[in-house]
């Protein structure tokens, strides 16, 4: 099973996602993994049994752009980023700011 | 002009014991758009890779769930697995393939039987869960587990299965796809039943794959994606064909998991019929390094399970996206435009798993 990792810049996720959706991919998944002082993202996406994961690093203070307005469905993987990690994601299309998982302490995995 | 109002729906379902909320926009008895909200049970399981190494996360991956507990264990496993490159014995791989469509049939049964609740066939659901306490039967006998199974590790699996007690597993999936014949009748064909599934929430084909849908959710609109056609386990060595439907109804989610359980018992009995001898596990040498996405077929759907080591006994992130929170997007598209008395129903399709959601 391919597993191939392509690593592209936090700035040109949206271009890389226009991409992949005019190819016929569909995502999968979106995840956020802690290294110091950043993010490590990787956004999952397949066509039939292919996959593709694009990996970017992402520096705390930094934000990035919601890839909701080319797939809706990733509403719930960023604001899952958001609410466990405090990835700063902008312009998500569904925000519940915070309020998807009621943690007892925020960010619980930053 | 038809006024609009927002109805709380949830975190109680009428049959699920699972935590889900819906802010149901209404126009009159018509749902017009659906806001899902969950986090009401979230565990943060995966947070524990850092006080659990990656022998011991295979135990905490298998407590993300009650039903999807062996397939949790497996996709943990072999994404270790793939990472350190280590080749499981063939026995392993079969028996891990058999404990697989066993889960899919204890999962699909319990489904059809809230589903029969729901519709309020009380005898049906009994009936369902009946037939169910088998595959738990055999569960227990096989790995001393009804529940939580503790028989996946890194390298194999923990307990072998004799050759008598798999003959006798042949007889008793026989005795099993008698009975589901029976019990299948009502859902597939009963007047009450259609009235309540056909037509009522459909996806189109586009829409499935645009949501990202997952499983037996995705394949009732047409589209024939089934991960288990990758050959994971034992899946390249057994032949079979990923279920579909083209309708993308309730009915046809009904139907596909239907067929899934008697496709279930064809895997089991022609995994036991080549059954190889053989060693169940491996010595597995050294740390983890690196990262790997591993993909699974759970009963529910697709489960992606991503990976990454350091080259310590710690690993560095392990993280699950189960079919629940994929099918999410598709369940909010299904329930815009129905009938506020169908919403219980279409949440049930989608075969809701709030505790794999909430790991």
């Amino acid at each position: 099973m391919n597993t191939e990792f392509i690593n592209v810049n936090p700035e040109s996720i949206i271009d890389e996602s226009q991409k992949l959706k005019f190819a016929g991919y569909h995502l999968i998944q979106q995840c956020a993994t802690r290294v110091p002082d950043a993010y490590e993202l990787i956004y999952t996406f397949g066509k039939d049994l292919e996959m593709k994961n694009l990996k970017m690093t992402l520096p705390e203070d930094q934000e990035i752009s919601s890839i909701t307005s080319i797939y809706p469905c990733a509403f719930i993987y960023e604001n899952e980023m958001h609410d466990l990690f405090g990835v700063q994601i902008k312009m998500i299309n569904i925000d519940y700011e915070g309020k998807l998982y009621r943690t007892a302490i925020e960010t619980p995995f930053k | 002009m038809s006024t609009r109002s927002v109805i709380p729906f949830g975190p109680q379902h009428p049959v699920l014991p699972e935590p889900i909320h819906l802010d149901l926009v209404m126009e009159d008895e018509k749902v017009v758009e659906a806001i899902p909200s969950i986090g009401f049970i979230h565990r943060g399981l995966e947070k524990l890779v850092d006080k659990k190494d990656f022998n011991e996360m295979v135990y905490v991956a298998e407590r993300i769930c009650g039903i999807c507990s062996l397939g949790h264990g497996l996709g943990y496993s072999e994404a270790v697995e793939h990472i350190m490159d280590i080749d499981v014995p063939s026995r392993a791989k079969y028996l891990r393939t058999i404990w697989s469509e066993l889960s899919r049939v204890h999962s699909h049964l319990l489904w059809l039987g809230l589903l029969a609740d729901a519709f309020g066939f009380e005898s049906l659901y009994m009936e369902c869960w009946r037939l169910r306490e088998e595959a738990l039967d055999m569960f227990e006998a096989s790995t001393g587990g009804r529940v939580i199974f503790s028989v996946m590790k890194v390298g194999g699996i923990r307990r072998d299965v004799s050759d008598e007690m798999l003959k006798d597993f042949y007889q008793r999936i026989n005795k099993m796809e008698e009975q589901l014949n029976t019990i299948a009748k009502p859902f597939l064909n009963d007047m009450a039943v259609q009235t309540r599934l056909r037509g009522v929430g459909v996806l189109t084909p586009e829409q499935a794959d645009a949501l990202g849908c997952a499983g037996p959710f995705l394949r009732a609109s047409g589209i024939a994606r089934d991960i288990r056609t990758t050959g994971y386990c034992a899946y390249g060595d057994v032949d079979f064909e990923p279920i579909i439907s083209t309708e993308g109804d309730s009915y046809a989610r009904t139907e596909c998991r239907i067929k899934e359980i008697f496709q279930a018992f064809d895997i089991i009995r022609q995994c036991i019929d080549k059954m190889p001898a053989g060693d169940i596990d491996v010595p597995v040498k050294g740390m983890p390094n690196g990262e790997y996405v591993m993909r699974i077929e759970q009963p529910r759907g697709e489960a992606i399970y991503y990976v990454k080591a350091n080259g310590s006994k710690f690993i560095d992130r392990m993280r699950v996206r189960t079919p629940t929170f994929a099918n999410l997007s598709g369940l909010v598209e299904t329930l815009k435009g129905c009938d506020l008395a169908d919403v219980p129903i279409l949440v049930l399709t989608i075969d809701p798993c709030i505790s794999c959601t909430e790991r």
